[in-house]
This record gives C-alpha cells, sequence and structure tokens, in this order.
C-alpha cells in the first residue's frame, strides 16, 4: 500500500475516532454535556489523537529505518571481490537502486508482468532495454551480481511494506479502541488533550536546539573528514590558497583571512562613522518630523536583499572606480573592476542601518538626567554628547558595532560579486581579493566529488566562519545586556 | 562648561574676555562653531545615508526599465507547402520531422519580401546575413506555430518575432557601432538596416511580457530569457516556508512566552534561537547541503529543499517578532479568562494568540519577505547553474523539481558574460523589490489598522 494512502486511512479513521469519542462521553452523560468534566469536543479530540500520533510516529520511525536496513542486508549480497572502496561500493548501490526502482517503473506501465519481473535474469533478457522502455536510463549492462541484489531489495522492500501497512494500521485501531473504551463522563479528557498539546509545543521549541545541533554535527562530521586527509596546521597556517581538483592543492586559510579582514575592515570604516553621526543626530538633534521620516528610510538599507548590493558592486561601482583609480583614470592601481575597496564600499552602505538603528536605541536609553546634569553645568549640546552620553554609552556602541563586524564578516553574495576570485596576501586595497563565505560557494558549487578534500574545504572554512561569527555574537550580546542592565 | 572651573578652585582670571554680557567672547564663539559643526556632521551622515538610498535606487531604475521592452520585428512568413508538408496530407507526424534548421530558409526569404516592400535595400551579398537581425528563437516559436495550426500551411502568416539581443541593445542605447567592429554577431551595416525597418515601421519596440511571465533561455539567447519560471520556484518555496515557519514559529513561542518553566532547558532554547538569528545565512546553506541533499537525500535544486533551508533560517526572526507581540497582549485578558473558568491552555489558545495575531502576521510577512531576497544559502543547494526552461507540471514536480528562484536567477544572469543579460538582472530586481516592497506595506497596513493599544 502506498505511504500516502497509509497516511490518509489513519487520518480517516483518526475524524472517525473523533465522532465516535465525541457521541460516546455524550451517551454516557446521557446527553446532557454539562455532566462531563471537560467540554464533548475534548472528549474526541482525545481519541483523534490517541489514532493519529503513535501511529504516525511508528509511521515515520518505519520510512526512516526500514531502508537503512535493507541497505545493509543487500549490500553483504555483492560480493567483496567486485569493488575496491567504499566509493564503489555506493556506485554498484546507487545502480541496484535505480534498477529496483526501474523494475517498479516497469510492473508500473505494464511493460513487465508482476512474475515476470521476479524471473528475470541476465542470460536470457536485455534489462538494460526494458528499462529504457519506461525511461529509466542505466549507465552500464547489468551483471548477475546487481541484478540479484535488486531484486532482493524489491522483495524485502515489499515484504517491509505490507508489514509496514499492517504494523501502522493496527496501531491506530489498537489506540482507537483503547481511547473509546476510556471514554466516560468521568474522564479528564481536557487534561489529557492538553498534555499532548503542551507536548508539541515544546517539541516546536526545540526546533531551535535541532537546528544548532545539525549546524554544528554537519560541520565537524565533514570538517573531521577533511582533516584525515588534509593536515590541520596546513590548512591554519598555510599561505597559499591553490585548490586543484587534480590533486596536490594547496589549501591555506590565511589568505581568506586575510581578504575577509580587509573587506570588513573597509565596510566598517565606511559604515560605523556614517552610521554613529547619523544616530546621534537623529536621537538628539532631529525633530520629531524629521526622525519619523529619516529612520526608516535609513533602515530601508537594511531591507534590500544582498544580491541587489552584489549586482551595485559588480556593475556600477566597479566599474566607476575603475574610471577614477584605473589604468584609463591615470592612476593604475586598479586592474579590474573587482576589488577588496569595491566590495568594501558597498558592503558599508549595506551596514549603516545596523549600526545606526542598534546605536540609537542605545543611546537613547541613557537616562535624561545625565544629559540635564551636564547641560545644566553650562555644556553645550555637543560637548554634553561628546563627553557625557557617548562615555555611557560606549559598551552598548561597541556591542552594535560587533554585531555589524560579524554580519561583514558573514556576509556572501556582495563579496561573490564584487571582490574578486584570486587568494592573494597584498595591502593594495584595490587589489581583488576573495574571503572565506565567497569561497565556500565555490567550492561547493562544482561537480566536486563530495569526498575530496578541495569539497570538503568548504566544510572547515564553515566551521572557522560559525565559531567566529558565534564569538562575536555571544560577545556583543553580553556587552549589551551588560551595559543595560547597568541603566535599568 | 568654562575653562576656569576645569583648572580647579583657584579661579584665575578668564583670558580674552571682553567683560561684556553683550558680546560672545572667543571661547564661547569657538564652542558655538562646535556646536555647529558636530551638528553639521550628523546631518551630513544622514544626508549621505539618504543619498546612497537615492543613488542606489536610481541605478536600478535606470539600468532595469529597459529589460521591461523588448525589440519586434514583424515579418509575414509564407509557410511554404513544398518545405514544410512535402506529402501534402497534414501528417502532424511528418510535419514535425522539419526540424528548426529547415525553418531558417522560410525566414530569409520572408525577410527580403519584407526589406524590398518597404523599399530598402540589403547591402549584403548573402540573404542569410540579414537573418542576425532576428533572434534564433524565432524558427522555433514559427515552427510551434505550425505544429499547433497544420491547417495554416501555405498561408502567410504575420508573425512578431524578436530581434536579436544586438539590435535590440542598439535601440535601447546599449550597442554602438563602434562596439559591432570586433562583434561577430552583428555588422554595423545591420544596424543601417534595422534603422530603415524601424522607419518603416516594421521593427517596434514595446512591452514585453515575457520577461515577467517567460522563461529563462541558454546563455546565447538574452533576449528570449525571462524570470516567470523561477518565481513560480520562488512562489513554491514561499509556499514551504509559510506553512512550516508560521505554525512551528508560533508554537514555539507560546510554548517559551505563556509556558516554559524558568529552568537551564528554556536558558538552551532562548540562547539558541538568538544565536541562530545572528548566524551568517551561507551556514545555513552547509546545513542544508549536508542534512537534507547528502544526508536525506531530498533532490538537488528543488524548492522544497530550498523552502525548508529558508523555513530554518528565518524561524528565529518570527518567533522574535512573535513573542513581542504575545508579550504586548496585556495580562488582564489572561486573568479575565482563568477568572470565568478557562484552563491556560484555552486562555492562550481562545484570547491571547487572537488578539496578538496582526502582530504574528506581520513578523511573518516580514519573516518571508527576508527570506525572498535570500540567495546565498540557494547557491549551496544548487538552485544556481540550473536554466529553468520549463514550467512545473504540477503542484507535486512543482515542490520537487529542479528550479531556480529569483534572486538565484538574478544571481544567473549577472555571471553570464553577454552585458545583454546584465539589463535582464537589473530588470529582475525591479521585479523582486516590487515584491518585497508590496509584502512590507501589507505588514505596514496590518500593524496599522489591527494594532491595538491597550
Amino acid at each position: 500500500m502506498p505511504a500516502t494512502w497509509i497516511f490518509l486511512i489513519v487520518l480517516a479513521i483518526a475524524a472517525i475516532g473523533y465522532v465516535l469519542g465525541r457521541s460516546r462521553a455524550l451517551a454516557s452523560a446521557s446527553g446532557d454535556s454539562r455532566n462531563l468534566h471537560s467540554l464533548p469536543s475534548y472528549y474526541g479530540s482525545h481519541v483523534a489523537l490517541y489514532v493519529a500520533v503513535p501511529s504516525l510516529l511508528l509511521f515515520g520511525l518505519w520510512l526512516v529505518v526500514q531502508p537503512i536496513l535493507i541497505e545493509r542486508h543487500v549490500q553483504t549480497l555483492i560480493p567483496e571481490a567486485s569493488y575496491q572502496n567504499q566509493g564503489e561500493l555506493n556506485l554498484l548501490m546507487s545502480d541496484v537502486h535505480r534498477i529496483a526502482s526501474g523494475l517498479d517503473f516497469a510492473v508500473d506501465y505494464g511493460a513487465l508482468g508482476a512474475q515476470q519481473a521476479l524471473d528475470l535474469d541476465t542470460d536470457t533478457s536485455d534489462i538494460r532495454a526494458i528499462l529504457a522502455s519506461v525511461g529509466v536510463a542505466l549507465g552500464s549492462d547489468v551483471s548477475t551480481q546487481t541484478l540479484d541484489a535488486a531484486k532482493r531489495y524489491r522483495a524485502l522492500s515489499a515484504t517491509g511494506d505490507i508489514f509496514r501497512s499492517i504494523a501502522v494500521l493496527a496501531l491506530a485501531l489498537a489506540g482507537l479502541g483503547f481511547a473509546v473504551i476510556k471514554t466516560n463522563r468521568d474522564f479528564r479528557a481536557r487534561n489529557a488533550v492538553e498534555r499532548v498539546i503542551l507536548s508539541l509545543l515544546i517539541l516546536a521549541a526545540s526546533l531551535a536546539i535541532l537546528t544548532t545541533v545539525g549546524i554544528v554535527l554537519s560541520l565537524v562530521f565533514n570538517t573531521i573528514e577533511f582533516f584525515k586527509l588534509y593536515p590541520a596546521l596546513d590548512f591554519f597556517f598555510g599561505t597559499t590558497w591553490s585548490p586543484s581538483f587534480g590533486g596536490g592543492s594547496q589549501l591555506g586559510i590565511l589568505p581568506l583571512f586575510w581578504g575577509t579582514f580587509y573587506i570588513s575592515l573597509i565596510a566598517l570604516a565606511v559604515a560605523v562613522p556614517i552610521g554613529l553621526f547619523a544616530a546621534i543626530y537623529t536621537s538628539e538633534y532631529a525633530s520629531p518630523k524629521v526622525r519619523s521620516m529619516a529612520k526608516p528610510l535609513l533602515e530601508i538599507l537594511a531591507g534590500i536583499p544582498t544580491i541587489v548590493y552584489g549586482l551595485f558592486a559588480l556593475l556600477t561601482v566597479g566599474p566607476g572606480l575603475m574610471a577614477v583609480f584605473g589604468p584609463n583614470g591615470g592612476l593604475g592601481w586598479m586592474q579590474g573592476g573587482t576589488a577588496v575597496m569595491t566590495a568594501g564600499l558597498v558592503m558599508g552602505v549595506m551596514l549603516i542601518p545596523f549600526v545606526s538603528s542598534l546605536s540609537d536605541d542605545i543611546i537613547n536609553s541613557v537616562p535624561q538626567s545625565l544629559r540635564d546634569g551636564s547641560l545644566g553645568l553650562g555644556a553645550t549640546k555637543s560637548e554634553t554628547i561628546k563627553q557625557v552620553v557617548l562615555p555611557a554609552a560606549l559598551p552598548g556602541i561597541v556591542g552594535a558595532i560587533l554585531l555589524a563586524a560579524s554580519r561583514a564578516i558573514g556576509e556572501t553574495m556582495i563579496v561573490v560579486l564584487g571582490a574578486g576570485a584570486a587568494a592573494r596576501l597584498s595591502m593594495n586595497p584595490f587589489d581583488a581579493m576573495t574571503t572565506v563565505t565567497a569561497k565556500i560557494v565555490s567550492q561547493l558549487t562544482g561537480d566536486a566529488d563530495f569526498a575530496s578534500p578541495e569539497a570538503l574545504v568548504a566544510f572547515a572554512l564553515g566551521m572557522t566562519l560559525f565559531v567566529i561569527t558565534l564569538g562575536l555574537n555571544i560577545f556583543a550580546l553580553w556587552i549589551v545586556r551588560k551595559y543595560r542592565e547597568q541603566y535599568e | 562648561m568654562t575653562d576656569a572651573s576645569i583648572s580647579g578652585p583657584a579661579a584665575k582670571p578668564r583670558p580674552n574676555t571682553s567683560g561684556s554680557l553683550l558680546e560672545l567672547d572667543k571661547g564661547t564663539r569657538r564652542r558655538n562653531a562646535a556646536e555647529k559643526r558636530f551638528r553639521a556632521y550628523g546631518m551630513a551622515a544622514v544626508g549621505i545615508g539618504l543619498i546612497f538610498l537615492l543613488v542606489l535606487l536610481f541605478t536600478i531604475v535606470r539600468n532595469g526599465v529597459p529589460a521591461f521592452t523588448q525589440t519586434f520585428i514583424e515579418l509575414p512568413v509564407t509557410l511554404s507547402e513544398a518545405k514544410l508538408d512535402k506529402s501534402g496530407n497534414r501528417d502532424i507526424e511528418e510535419i514535425k520531422k522539419v526540424t528548426t534548421f529547415g525553418y531558417g530558409g522560410l525566414i530569409n526569404s520572408a525577410l527580403e519580401t519584407t526589406l524590398s516592400d518597404a523599399g530598402i535595400a540589403s547591402p549584403f551579398e548573402k540573404a542569410s546575413e540579414l537573418s542576425k537581425l532576428i533572434s534564433s528563437s524565432a524558427a522555433a516559436q514559427i515552427r510551434d506555430y505550425v505544429l499547433t495550426h497544420p491547417d495554416d500551411i501555405g498561408k502567410t502568416v504575420t508573425f512578431e518575432v524578436l530581434a536579436s539581443s544586438r539590435v535590440d541593445g542598439y535601440e535601447k542605447g546599449r550597442v554602438t557601432r563602434v562596439a559591432l567592429l570586433n562583434d561577430k554577431n552583428l555588422d554595423a551595416e545591420h544596424l543601417d538596416v534595422a534603422d530603415q525597418m524601424k522607419e518603416a515601421g516594421v521593427l517596434k519596440r514595446r512591452f514585453n511580457w515575457d520577461f515577467i511571465l517567460g522563461a529563462d533561455a541558454s546563455e546565447s539567447r538574452p533576449e528570449q530569457a525571462g524570470i516567470g519560471v523561477s518565481m513560480l520556484g520562488s512562489l513554491f518555496m514561499m509556499l514551504v516556508v509559510l506553512v512550516l515557519s508560521l505554525p512551528i514559529g508560533v508554537a514555539a513561542s507560546v510554548y517559551l512566552e505563556e509556558f516554559a518553566p524558568k529552568n537551564w532547558f528554556t536558558d538552551i532554547i532562548e540562547v539558541n534561537i538568538s544565536n541562530l538569528a545572528a548566524v551568517p545565512s551561507i551556514v545555513f546553506g552547509i546545513l542544508g547541503l549536508a542534512v537534507f541533499i547528502q544526508f536525506i537525500e531530498l533532490p538537488q535544486s528543488a524548492p522544497l529543499v530550498g523552502g525548508l533551508v529558508l523555513t530554518l533560517m528565518t524561524l528565529p526572526t518570527i518567533i522574535i517578532s512573535t513573542r513581542a507581540s504575545l508579550k504586548a497582549v496585556p495580562p488582564s485578558i489572561r486573568d479575565a479568562a482563568l477568572g470565568v473558568g478557562a484552563s491556560k491552555m484555552q486562555s492562550v489558545f481562545h484570547h491571547v494568540l487572537p488578539l496578538a495575531m496582526p502582530g504574528i502576521l506581520t513578523g511573518t510577512i516580514l519573516g518571508l519577505a527576508q527570506a525572498l531576497g535570500e540567495t546565498a544559502p540557494l547557491l549551496l543547494i544548487g538552485m544556481v547553474g540550473y536554466i529553468a526552461s520549463n514550467y512545473p507540471d504540477g503542484i507535486a514536480s512543482g515542490f520537487l523539481d529542479p528550479n531556480s528562484a529569483m534572486p538565484a536567477q538574478i544571481y544567473e544572469w549577472a555571471k553570464r558574460a553577454d552585458p545583454a543579460y546584465y539589463e535582464r538582472a537589473w530588470g529582475g530586481i525591479i521585479i523582486l523589490l516590487v515584491f518585497l516592497m508590496t509584502m512590507n506595506i501589507i505588514a505596514i497596513i496590518l500593524r496599522r489598522r489591527f494594532e491595538r493599544r491597550w
């Protein structure tokens, strides 16, 4: 029985259960719902939950576990002589999968009888031709072992599917029976239903933990895999980045770090002064009307997708800088439109609203009494800001700048399009350089084999990026929180 | 504050003072000037920020608007029976055997007659040179027409075919005669012909719906490329994000805001959510690649996978805004519900949640807008490099078949070598920004209309 059908049947049983539970509860209270402990709908929901939750859990578990078990068993059927390493075994197994699903197709479309599909053998029939006729293309001819494995795979899957249908439906019916029997006027249905709902809520909240765990596990496992193939010391302290998919790559992270750092530095050099002064102006000087106009307009800059900034860097800022600093502009500092300066400037524009709105909040939360004290002593407004408000807000502003820095380090699209692809250690801000994020993209978007160090290095880069940005964030949030507590 | 007050209790006589109260002394003037300067810095900073915004929007509009129009050539093509249906029995299988290559001759002769009718002399010796004016998609367009209207064979039908991208670029001012000197695709003489055709009214530039609704084309036919298919890809992704992140986000926020006891488990969840909100989006792409594609083996480039990754990415944003709107519902509502005998669960689901709904929806729409514009994670799960040339067949294939998404399509165009694609990338950005603006405006309206002040 196909999976969707089982799912629908379970839902149908649950719906029946709702009606049964509700009417049985009402009947036990002789038709008057005031005699019940809970509202009648709770009795219905209680039965429906008993039907659906355990059986669907089993169903999901079965869907995950059955292929793994069958896979293990079928692998033992392939003689060890026919492959040398895990990669070749994987190729053989994917052939097995394809043949098995191809045979299923062939039976569905009537190209083969069900019995015929079981009796196939490589000597008497051309499996490739049969499968090609239903639209499944095979790379090579089918060996006897592979066909046997595929047939075994089909047989086991078919038996497994039958058992799955029986087990899931039996559990659903058992839940129905159990819950219906339990239903009577004194049963506390509401409490039972609410317990289930509460656990669903907890499950949803735990998804945040699951996501973090997923990120950490996927990074850690692949990074360990990478360090098995490539020495960690060379990765962290190598000064050359030259991946070649043929082998013999040098994968030193330092040039990428330098590019990331340099671009972020330029971005912050643009964003921090502008953002900070804008925050000071909107929070201390501007009239409410100007403030209510300027703030949302600046924040539009934060809402524009980064791909737009990337295109802006590649097609507008890059050529513009080339006209001034390029060979034709007379200075000759710049060789191409993509450079650290291009990406840094555009990223700076993107970061202005991050710095300005965070700093604005922080400056606003400095108590008015401090300002009044300073102004009362005869200081001008700018002296008050420079000598009283800013020192008081400094930790928070540092936090805001750190958050902006972590944003800059993790930014991808602007550097992919605007910074160039060459990894080099150079001081010239008009050179093309590349960053950690840009290299993650370029190492994982090719047709590379995922087991090669050239592809796995992206996970090590991702791990480094994750650790750095996480550290910056935690530090920044800690500073901001600490500062906030000071005035609360 | 004066200099004297800083220098300590032994007050020295102030230097440079005139002694008059009406005339500002030097120090005061200096301080007032500093005050003005400081204020001007602030205004300048706000001004620079706004100028950046204006420049950005101006660049987008100026470069992107031409993408919405396209140059067309009106061409009366004689669908000659001798070439398309030799046996003359209108058998569709036989007509199908004539490939697009076979339609090239028809187009050439149609172009020749059009030119001679308009009194334009061709500067070329070979007639096939003229066909460079016309997009290579024209043959396929005419073939498709013939296959759907086999009865029109033998008649003369007027088609509106796309001009080639260089001619289109010339009409839009992107291509100049000088630039064509090293260009194999078109010569300056073609442009003379194009000018004359324009005067004769054969060549026209008009609004091109195919850019908004059409499919992507191969690298050599920028005039044909459209963003429609990747728009569908984005739509399916947003459906996944909406269906998953709204219920999960609301459930998580309700738990954290209303039920969670203060213990280590709750603390871990809180710390995780605030950290996930700041993790770079590319890391979510790595997660999607490792977990959804390598481990669970979902299909690459599928909108379903993109939607799952974007869901994980936007969940923290949605949870944070949902919690804020739950917090804004005053405790008196909960107390009243509990007071008349509702359970805690009933008070939350029957009273608090409906009241917080406008805020939750606003937050969800803003989260969706953020997800719609996100590109980096999509690069890693293979939504770039795929030419989105086919519309999905149905709902299921919309979720599972390889597709692109709007920002990924824009990135793909920006990477292609032909400058004609840059124009399309800017045009795509206009469409993307229109979507984002609409979503934001809806969010603002929702907030204005339904927000309650307690």
